[in-house]
Order: C-alpha cells, then sequence, then structure tokens
C-alpha cells in the first residue's frame, strides 16, 4: 500500500472527483457556447429505419410513441421529432401515444414544435391524431393487440376515436404499418416488440436512450428492424433526414449540435481513463501488487 | 395460521390464473383485469404513504429534529402539489378538463419546477459516469484489461474521432476501424453476455415465481414456515 | 390415509387433482396451440425446479457455491455496528409486481435478522407504499425472531415519494448527511443505481448491490464493492437461509440452464454445419431445432 502522500503518480491516481467534475462541466459547457460540431455519419442501424419510413407510401399508418419523461428529453425528443418530420414530410397517418404518464407533456410539445410549427396543413383527426396516455404498461398493447380502438377510446382532446376519419378501418395493431417506439425504460420498445410487433406481424423500429440500447441488440434484425441508440442514434438519423430533405437542416439538428459536448465529454472521460492508468502502472499501486 | 396462509392461497390461486390464461383461451381479459386491480390497491396505498409522509415530516417538525426546515419545504410541496391537481386550481376548462392542461397551477409546478429538477438529477450521470470510469477502468488484471480495451474502443467509435483516428486502415483491414470494432463488440460480444445474463434472469425469475405461487418462498411475508 | 385427510396440503393437493382431472378434456379445446412449446418448457423446467425442491426437502444435500456478495453482508452490518453509523437499505425502485422487489424484501428479512442480532440501525425508504408495508411486518418478523422485538421501529421503514428522481435525491441526501456505514441495494433499479452507487463510495461505505437489470449492472459493478449479478439476486434468500429446499430450487434452475446451454450448442452446431456443408438435410434439422423455440402467431 502507497504511503499517504505517496509520489505525484499516486496523487494523480487519487485525484478529487470535484477536479473530474469541474472537467466534465468544462467539457460540455464550452463545446455548447463555441457551437462546436462534428460530422455525423449514418450506420446502417439506423439508416435502416430511415430507409424503411422512406419506403412507406403516403397514407401507411405508422404509430409513434412517446414512453419517456423529462429526464430522458434531451436524448429521446430530437429522435422522435425528426421521425416524426420524416413521417409527416411522407404523408404519413401518425398515431401518437404513450404509455408513461409523464408522456403527456412530451406528446404536446411535439403538437407544437413540429406538428404548429412545420406542419400547420395537416388536420388533426385526419393526417394524425394524439391518442394521448393510457394506463396499464403491456395491458394497454396487449389490447390493442386485438382491439386497438378499445385500448384507446378517445384521443388527447376527448374525442371519441370512432368518429375521427384517421381511424377509419383500424380494428387491431396488425393494421398499423410501422411502430416506431421512442422510450426510455418500462413500458418501452421492449413490449412493443414482445407484445404488439411480434404477434401482429407489424415491423418495429426503435428509438432509445443509450443505456437501453444494448440490450435490445438481442432483436436486431429480425424482431427490430432498426434502433437509434442515444444521442448518436438521434444524430444519425438527423442526419440521414437532413441529408435527403436539406429543408429540415434549420429545424432537425438538434441532436447534430448536442453531439459537439458529447465528443467532447467523451475524449475527457478517455484522457481521464489514460491518466489513471499511467497513474497506476508508474505509481505505487501497481509497484506494490508486483512485490507481492 | 390465516395472517400467513390466507396470503399465500390468494398469492398461488392468482398466479395459477394467470399462467392458465396465458396458455388458454376465454382468459384475454384476466390479465389486464388483474393488472388493473393491482393498480386500485397501490393507488388506495398511496393514501397509506402520503399519510405516513405527512405524519413523518410533521413529527420531524414539531420535534425540531436536524434538517426540520427541509421537512416544511416537503410538507407544502405536497399539500400545494396535491391541493393544485386535485381541485384543477387555475385550470381554464375549470374541473373537467385535464389535470395538467396549460395555465393550470399543476401545469405551472410541472413546467417550472418538476421537469428542471428531474433533468438536474438526471444530469449527475454525467459526472458520476466519469468519476466512476476514472476509478474502474484500470488494467489491474487481464479481464479488466479486456474492459478498459472495450471501453476506449466503444467511448470512440461513438464519436466522429473513432472514425478519424482509423481512416488510414486500407480497405482489407477496414473492419479493425474503431466504429467497425465498436459495432462488433456491441453486436457480438454485448450481445452474447446481454442474452446470457438475461437467460440466467429469466431462470432466476421463473424458479422465485414458482416458489412463491406454491407458497415455498414466504420471507417477503415474514414468515419461514412452508 | 386418515392422516391424508387431516392434512390440509394433501386435500388441496387432491382437490386440484381431481379438478384438472375433471376438466381436462374441456381444456384441452381451449389450450393455445400457438404457446404449446412455451408450456412444454414450462413443464421441463417447472418440474425439474419442484423435483429438486422436494428432494432436497427429503434430505438430500446439494452444494451451492459461496457467493462473496452474500457472504459479506453479515461482515458489512458488523461494521455498521461497530462505527454506530445506520445500515441503508434500499428495495429497489418498482412496486411489489415486481419479482425483483419481492426478491429484495425477501433478502431484507435475513439481512433485518443480522442487523437486529448486531443490534445496528436499519434505515430503509421506500418508493412505493405497498413496498414500505410489506417491509414493515418483514422486518418485524425478523426482530421477533432474533429475539429483539423491542429494538424494531416502523419510522425507520418509510415511503418517500413514487417519483424516480425525487426518490433518488432524497436517498442521496440522507447519505450525505446521515453517512451510513453500509448501503444494501437489492432489487429493480434503472438510473437511479449509478447515482446511489457513485454517492455511497464518496462517504466510504461498504456497497453491496443486487440487481437483474442488466442495464445497471456495469454501474454496480463498478461503484459498489460486492455485486450480485441477476439470477444471484434470485439465490440470495437461499443462500442466506441455507433452507434445503430453497437450495433445492437452485438446482432445479441449473437443470434449466443446461437444458438452454445444451439447445444453444446444438442450434450452433447444427446452423454452423449446414452452412459449411451446404447440407439442405442440416439446414432442415437446424431449423427444425430453431423452430422448437419459436413462438407461432397464428
Amino acid at each position: 500500500m502507497s504511503p499517504a502522500g505517496g509520489s505525484l503518480f499516486d496523487r494523480i491516481g487519487r485525484v478529487d472527483r470535484r477536479w473530474i467534475y469541474v472537467a466534465i462541466a468544462l467539457a460540455v459547457i464550452i463545446p455548447l457556447m463555441a457551437k462546436l460540431t462534428f460530422p455525423v455519419i449514418t450506420t446502417p442501424i439506423v439508416q435502416n429505419i430511415f430507409d424503411k419510413l422512406d419506403s412507406l407510401p403516403e397514407g401507411s399508418r405508422v404509430i409513434l410513441t412517446a414512453d419517456f419523461g423529462p429526464s430522458t428529453v434531451p436524448e429521446n425528443m430530437p429522435m422522435i421529432q425528426a421521425v416524426l418530420r420524416h413521417a409527416l414530410h411522407k404523408k404519413l397517418k401518425v398515431y401518437l401515444l404513450t404509455l408513461w404518464a409523464t408522456g403527456i407533456p412530451q406528446l404536446d410539445l411535439l403538437e407544437k414544435n413540429v406538428l404548429a410549427a412545420d406542419f400547420p396543413d395537416r388536420v388533426a383527426g385526419t393526417d394524425w391524431v394524439n391518442l394521448g396516455y393510457k394506463a396499464g404498461n403491456q395491458g394497454v398493447i396487449n389490447s390493442a393487440f386485438s382491439d386497438f380502438p378499445g385500448a384507446f377510446p378517445v384521443d388527447s382532446k376527448g374525442h371519441d376515436v370512432r368518429t375521427l376519419p384517421i381511424m377509419a378501418g383500424i380494428k387491431r395493431l396488425a393494421d398499423f404499418n410501422l411502430i416506431v417506439g421512442i422510450g426510455s425504460g418500462f413500458p418501452g420498445v421492449k413490449e412493443w416488440i414482445q407484445f404488439g410487433g411480434d404477434p401482429a406481424h407489424v415491423p418495429v423500429a426503435a428509438g432509445v436512450t443509450a443505456v437501453e440500447a444494448p440490450l435490445l441488440y438481442p432483436y436486431y434484425p429480425r424482431q427490430l428492424l432498426g434502433l437509434m441508440g442515444g444521442l448518436q442514434g438521434a444524430a444519425e438519423y438527423e442526419a440521414a433526414l437532413v441529408k435527403r430533405y436539406p429543408e429540415y437542416q434549420s429545424r432537425s439538428e438538434e441532436a447534430i449540435k448536442r453531439m459537439g459536448p458529447q465528443t467532447v465529454a467523451h475524449l475527457v472521460i478517455i484522457a481521464f481513463i489514460v491518466l489513471g492508468n499511467i497513474a497506476f502502472f508508474a505509481g505505487g499501486e501497481f509497484k506494490g501488487r508486483k512485490r507481492a | 395460521m390465516i395472517r400467513v396462509t390466507l396470503p399465500v392461497l390468494i398469492t398461488s390461486v392468482v398466479g395459477f390464473l394467470l399462467v392458465i390464461a396465458f396458455f388458454f383461451r376465454g382468459f384475454d381479459r384476466v390479465n389486464s383485469d388483474l393488472s388493473e386491480y393491482f393498480n386500485i390497491i397501490a393507488a388506495v396505498a398511496f393514501i397509506l404513504g402520503g399519510g405516513n409522509l405527512l405524519r413523518m415530516h410533521l413529527d420531524k417538525v414539531q420535534r425540531r429534529r436536524p434538517g426540520w426546515p427541509y421537512s416544511i419545504v416537503t410538507v407544502i410541496a405536497f399539500l400545494f402539489t396535491l391541493i393544485a391537481g386535485l381541485f384543477k386550481v387555475g385550470n381554464s376548462q375549470g374541473w373537467t378538463g385535464p389535470v395538467e392542461a396549460q395555465g393550470s397551477w399543476f401545469n405551472f409546478a410541472y413546467d417550472a419546477m418538476f421537469n428542471p429538477l428531474q433533468a438536474t438529477m438526471f444530469s449527475l450521470l454525467a459526472f458520476f459516469v466519469a468519476s466512476a470510469s476514472y476509478r474502474a477502468f484500470r488494467a489491474r488484471n487481464v479481464e479488466a484489461t479486456l474492459l478498459l480495451v472495450a471501453a476506449l474502443i466503444i467511448l470512440l467509435g461513438r464519436t466522429f474521432v473513432g472514425g478519424v483516428l482509423t481512416s488510414w486502415l486500407p480497405q482489407p483491414l477496414q473492419f479493425l476501424s474503431i466504429p467497425n470494432l465498436s459495432n462488433w463488440i456491441m453486436s457480438t460480444v454485448n450481445l452474447a453476455g446481454a442474452r446470457a445474463i438475461i437467460i440466467g434472469i429469466g431462470l432466476g425469475v421463473i424458479s422465485t415465481s414458482l416458489k412463491i405461487i406454491l407458497g415455498i418462498e414466504r420471507s417477503y411475508l415474514g414468515g419461514r414456515e412452508s | 390415509m386418515r392422516q391424508t385427510w387431516k392434512n390440509p396440503r394433501s386435500l388441496f393437493a387432491l382437490v386440484i387433482f381431481v379438478l384438472l382431472l375433471v376438466l381436462a378434456p374441456r381444456a384441452l379445446h381451449q389450450f393455445d396451440r400457438r404457446h404449446a412449446n412455451l408450456f412444454v418448457v414450462l413443464l421441463i423446467v417447472g418440474g425439474a425446479i419442484l423435483f429438486y425442491t422436494f428432494r432436497a426437502q427429503r434430505g438430500v444435500k446439494y452444494f451451492i457455491r459461496k457467493i462473496p456478495g452474500i457472504a459479506a453482508i453479515e461482515e458489512a452490518v458488523g461494521r455498521a455496528t461497530e462505527m454506530g453509523r445506520p445500515v441503508l437499505y434500499v428495495a429497489g425502485t418498482q412496486d411489489l409486481d415486481n419479482v425483483q422487489t419481492v426478491a429484495g424484501i425477501t433478502i431484507l428479512s435475513s439481512v433485518a435478522k443480522r442487523i437486529a442480532d448486531y443490534d445496528a440501525h436499519l434505515e430503509m425508504p421506500t418508493s412505493r407504499s405497498l413496498v414500505m408495508t410489506t417491509a414493515r411486518e418483514t422486518v418485524k418478523e425478523s426482530y421477533l425472531s432474533a429475539g429483539r422485538p423491542d429494538a424494531y421501529n416502523e419510522e425507520h421503514i418509510y415511503y418517500v415519494t413514487d417519483e424516480q428522481f425525487g426518490f433518488v435525491a432524497y436517498v442521496n441526501g440522507y447519505m450525505v448527511r446521515q453517512r451510513p456505514a453500509t448501503c444494501i441495494y437489492m432489487g429493480a433499479f434503472f438510473a437511479e443505481s449509478l447515482i446511489f452507487a457513485e454517492t455511497g463510495h464518496s462517504i466510504g461505505a461498504v456497497q453491496i448491490a443486487g440487481t437483474a437489470m442488466p442495464q445497471q449492472l456495469p454501474f454496480f459493478v463498478a461503484a459498489c464493492d460486492y455485486t450480485l449479478i441477476g439470477e444471484e439476486l434470485f439465490a440470495t434468500s437461499a443462500y442466506l437461509s441455507q433452507d434445503p429446499k430453497l437450495i433445492g430450487s437452485l438446482r432445479g434452475q441449473d437443470f434449466g440452464k443446461a437444458f438452454a446451454m445444451f439447445f444453444i450448442l446444438l442450434g450452433s452446431i447444427l446452423t454452423t454445419l449446414a452452412f459449411l456443408s451446404k447440407s439442405d438435410a442440416l439446414a432442415q434439422v437446424s431449423q427444425w431445432v430453431q423452430g422448437l423455440f419459436t413462438i407461432k402467431s397464428s
């Protein structure tokens, strides 16, 4: 065991965590203020989602779920906004809903920031519908599997869905062409795959936080046609959208802009890890182990 | 005996019913109905929890225990949210409107207080990930070294720097580029590990659930006899 | 025979058996054949668990390996007693309908008994009212069985809030102010796992974590002293109690694992051989084996 004070390397190996916090804070603040951005290349796992949405014919029915809360808005909101813009650009019928109570404000934000701002000509109830929140977790998906209007009897404004033109011909989940689940926990994408998309043979695409993404890889590519993982995934989708439809460049680059601070933060973390290992090998801890 | 036997009996009957409902037709509503019953019980139990919360913090204030000013803040916040939500104070549509309607006090509390507080707590993770990584990723042995190398590849692969660092690799060796290695680790190594852990967890869940349904495991009831 | 009629358990089993005999012919019509393979797997795995459980009940001894995290609980509780600081126990952030929470409460029973034995102080904030109620009953019984009913105080097990980060904020604040000597996290956790673990590390507490949430395991492993990974959480109850039946059930779990490993290996070998040899017969056999574990949708 190294002495209390120790060499310089020992002290580096035991640096106060508050210095690390300061470094991370600066690594995020400075690139954000300097508007530092880096090029983003769309990987195949994200490109698959884009290509699927792009290939759907006009009028196809897409469920878009906002199963997340305020804490993961920085990761999930850019991806859901980009997907919604893409779907509306392609004139697909979009069915917004959420299984989280805290998803309601997220749907309201989508209505305000995407629908009202970029597509004011689209008619609620005809081109898109906000079905709001339904409690019951995977039970709701189970219910929607066989009786979708029964699972969501009213929209977010309280209108009976059977009176809405967009719900004409919809009896069950299998009547949809695509489910895009944007989520950050339970209930979320896994439940949509297990209880919805897979039994109903409806393709499922996912956008989740970076922490959730590794758990969904087993479902790719059979039960999950594509996966946006964290801010990187959101940025990749935005990059694909902006590349194909440059008119959205000013409106759909939130994640791309935030990748600047994330990249710098990653590099700072790597630097600390390398520093820690140098301190470990050069300092007393490793030498003590070798002697032992 | 009835204090332990009755809950075990209820657990057994409901457990078997749910299993049967999965394998036999005609039980479509069992799962969703029982889930709703649970939600109702949990909602009623909230009254218990809320009452306990109030009692505990009011007691702390009364006895001036350390930290009692924060208990006042807790009680005020609790009562404010309860009253604003229950009575839909400031709601332009009155009592018939949704509780989170724009302009309502509840909506204000959500936008001005709940959202920023939640985002702040979640943001702590960014700092804690850095300090945990600094401490944990030391090449102490072979396994730790493998973990370190994988972490570095993934961290770099998630940024454009990874691609730039290995862009010089000739085409036949492009599979060694950091982004490709990162994808390989996620879709092969990570996938295998995740599947193995998920299978183990699944078996653990089956075993624990069976033990609970059959009354073999009863320690959660406070009794150990079976 | 007379004893059978007197034994309520035997009577119950007899009633169930008769019911099954009567209902079986009708039940077969209602059986959902899409889930037939799942049913067979359930019978095999469930049957193995029950078989080994009852075998252990009849006196057969089964070996359970040492799990460092569980073995450390006793030492960690002793440390808290010596330092005169509390033991913080968090049974996850989910409700009682989550089996991990039930596992957490089950472990609490053994931990509380040790705390009572050592005369340490238990602090247990909960994120769900039902968990609070259940935990109180469990801990009360544990203190009673340890012969320390006087030491039990239900005020130490309390509800904080359902809200995830509100609960995290409270627990973190408690940790920083009261500086518990030992922090035990057993149950289902989400993003709060790293926050708990890092804060616990910063106050110098011994931390033992157990969860079956695969995405949170890396955070606990990185920041805690001991981590129970996945199924180890469910094995803890058996390990701590040394109850032969519970240990027997672990053996049944191992059978299930062996069953899964056999078919994974078989499927991998068949698929690889089919690919390399380009044999149609092997490809068909490989597909058939895969089909055994595919859930049909119609």
